[in-house]
């Protein structure tokens, strides 16, 4: 073997090295990553029991959440509901009966942009602010001086945002489903010589009760995944204005990420297709 | 008491506390002074169970608070008044719930009355007119008078101990000087023992009874004052000579 070939084979085996090496690094990072994740969330279970903490920053939370988002969400829903009407007719031949249109629309609406639209919303909405908020705590040590008062940050500042989360989102999602469905139903009758009769007929003709508990269900667990996330990465802020930042964007980006792989999961194991 | 024994925390590669021993008696008040850096803060956030050192004892009434549990760390945190160095006032809040939530003992903190009070008082202690700032929002309110609520806020429970992180610093001398001699007539009313962060030597000499030097992450000197002055030490002098001469203290 030349010197160069020893050479060559030192450097390859070097690069090797580093790329093993980052590679567990990155496997480790993410594993304790979870593993805090975890404690977090065990953390907040904790707090559960100081009801009289938790409860009145809970019903200021949940009142910001929907306020705050209501008309946002009805809107967003709203445009959504349109959108699916206007398609459908675009789409439509003669040969199909015009209440498959309620069908499409109604079914659209619950199954999926319902839930997953509301959340992505909310993800950037309240997923921002909780990681602002609590970050900036963080950041100047409000979470340290609730600390060193002998009071747990998990029933004062985690408890009531997360189910504010978890309450007001599937709530919020029941109005979005019905403004979405209501403006389609309008939008489509702009477009198709469709009567309410056929829309309504479409509607319940292929309703399942079980998609309407489908809809809440999903929406419940993107609410507690926004929640929590959100939450989390607001605690786990550091370095001061750019952790923030940084910390606000990890917010809604995991939370959304997060929201479209559990849509994913939650539809494959409820519907079992 | 406070007891810290061969102490030690990195934070990544960077060595912080290097096996730091370091005690603090009843009703004393000590000053932990060292440069900008050198991990003073630290020290204090691993009493109150903050930051969890790496190595070490951090012992307070016989207790080692790095292995305490939760409720038990928490029942300990009720015996500390920590003042922390921006005030870290609850910005969401007014002053009277800012200092409300230092009163730690749950009954007293519910009651309504006792809670109106006990702040009104713990605001006066501070220097400050609770008809005024009683309603104010921690940003209506200027630097001083931030650390100022901060220690009414710690004094509210009642304390055994009181820690200080940097009480004076940002503040101009005469605000400075303020806030030293409320630290002073604090620890002579309220009878507490205190540790005060510092790297501000004339307000230390002034305060505290007994000095000790955080230096590469470990205490180099503990002593009175006048040990201080008279200390040959290299590091002990050349921070003390930044600041003043012995002709100027014996003065």
């Amino acid at each position: 073997m030349t010197a160069a070939t020893g050479t060559l084979t030192r450097q390859n085996g070097n690069i090797l090295a580093r790329v093993v090496a980052g590679v567990g690094r990155s496997c480790t990072e993410i594993v304790a990553g979870l593993g805090r994740f975890g404690l977090f969330s065990l953390d907040m279970l904790r707090g559960l029991p100081e009801v009289r903490i938790w409860f009145p920053r809970f019903i200021v939370e949940a009142w910001n959440i929907g306020v705050g988002s209501f008309f946002l969400v009805l809107l967003i829903s709203g445009f959504a509901g349109a959108v699916t009407a206007l398609q459908t007719g675009y789409q439509f031949s003669g040969s199909i009966p015009y209440y498959v249109v309620g069908t499409l629309v109604v079914s659209s609406l619950i199954l999926e942009l319902g839930p997953v639209l509301t959340a992505l919303v909310l993800a950037g909405r309240i997923g921002a602010r909780y990681a602002a908020e609590l970050g900036t705590m963080r950041v100047t040590e409000q979470i340290d001086a609730l600390e060193s008062l002998g009071r747990a940050p998990s029933s004062h500042l985690i408890v009531p945002r997360v189910l504010a989360a978890l309450i007001m989102i599937p709530a919020l999602t029941v109005f979005a489903n019905a403004s979405g469905i209501m403006v389609g139903w309008w939008a489509v009758k702009q477009v198709l010589p469709v009567t309410n009769m056929d829309f309504t007929y479409g509607a319940q003709y292929y309703f399942r009760p079980w998609d309407a508990w489908y809809s809440l269900i999903k929406s419940f667990f993107f609410g507690g995944t926004i929640g929590l996330i959100s939450c989390y990465m607001g605690m786990n802020t550091k370095q001061g204005a750019e952790g923030v930042g940084k910390g606000t964007t990890g917010a809604v980006v995991t939370s959304t990420v997060i929201v479209l792989l559990l849509d994913t999961v939650l539809t494959k194991l409820l519907l079992n297709t | 008491m406070i007891e810290l024994r061969g102490v030690k925390k990195r934070f990544g590669s960077q060595v912080v506390l290097d096996g730091v021993d370091f005690d603090v008696r009843e009703g004393e008040t000590v000053a932990l002074l060292g440069p900008s850096g050198t991990g003073k803060s630290v020290l204090l956030k691993t009493v109150i169970g903050l930051i969890r050192p790496d190595a070490g004892q951090v012992i307070v009434d016989g207790k080692d608070v790095p292995h305490l549990k939760r409720a038990e760390l928490s029942e300990l945190r009720k015996t500390i008044g920590y003042v922390f160095q921006n005030g870290a006032l609850f910005d969401s809040l007014d002053v009277y719930e800012n200092v409300r939530l230092g009163i730690v003992d749950e009954s007293k903190f519910k009651d309504e009355k006792y809670a109106r009070e006990r702040v009104a008082q713990c605001i006066k202690l501070v220097n400050l007119q609770p008809d005024a700032v009683m309603s104010q929002f921690p940003a209506q309110l200027s630097g001083g008078m931030r650390k100022r609520v901060g220690i009414a806020r710690a004094i509210a429970g009642e304390p055994k101990y009181l820690l200080y992180d940097e009480p004076t610093s940002g503040l101009d001398p005469v605000n400075a000087d303020i806030i030293d001699a409320l630290v002073q007539r604090l620890d002579q009313e309220l009878g507490v023992t205190s540790v005060m962060v510092t790297h501000d030597v004339r307000g230390a000499f002034r305060v505290a009874n007994r000095l000790a030097l955080l230096s590469e992450g470990k205490v180099v000197m503990q002593g009175t004052p006048q040990e201080f002055l008279a200390s040959e030490h290299p590091k002990v002098k050349a921070f003390l000579e930044r600041d003043f001469d012995n002709t100027q203290f014996a003065a």
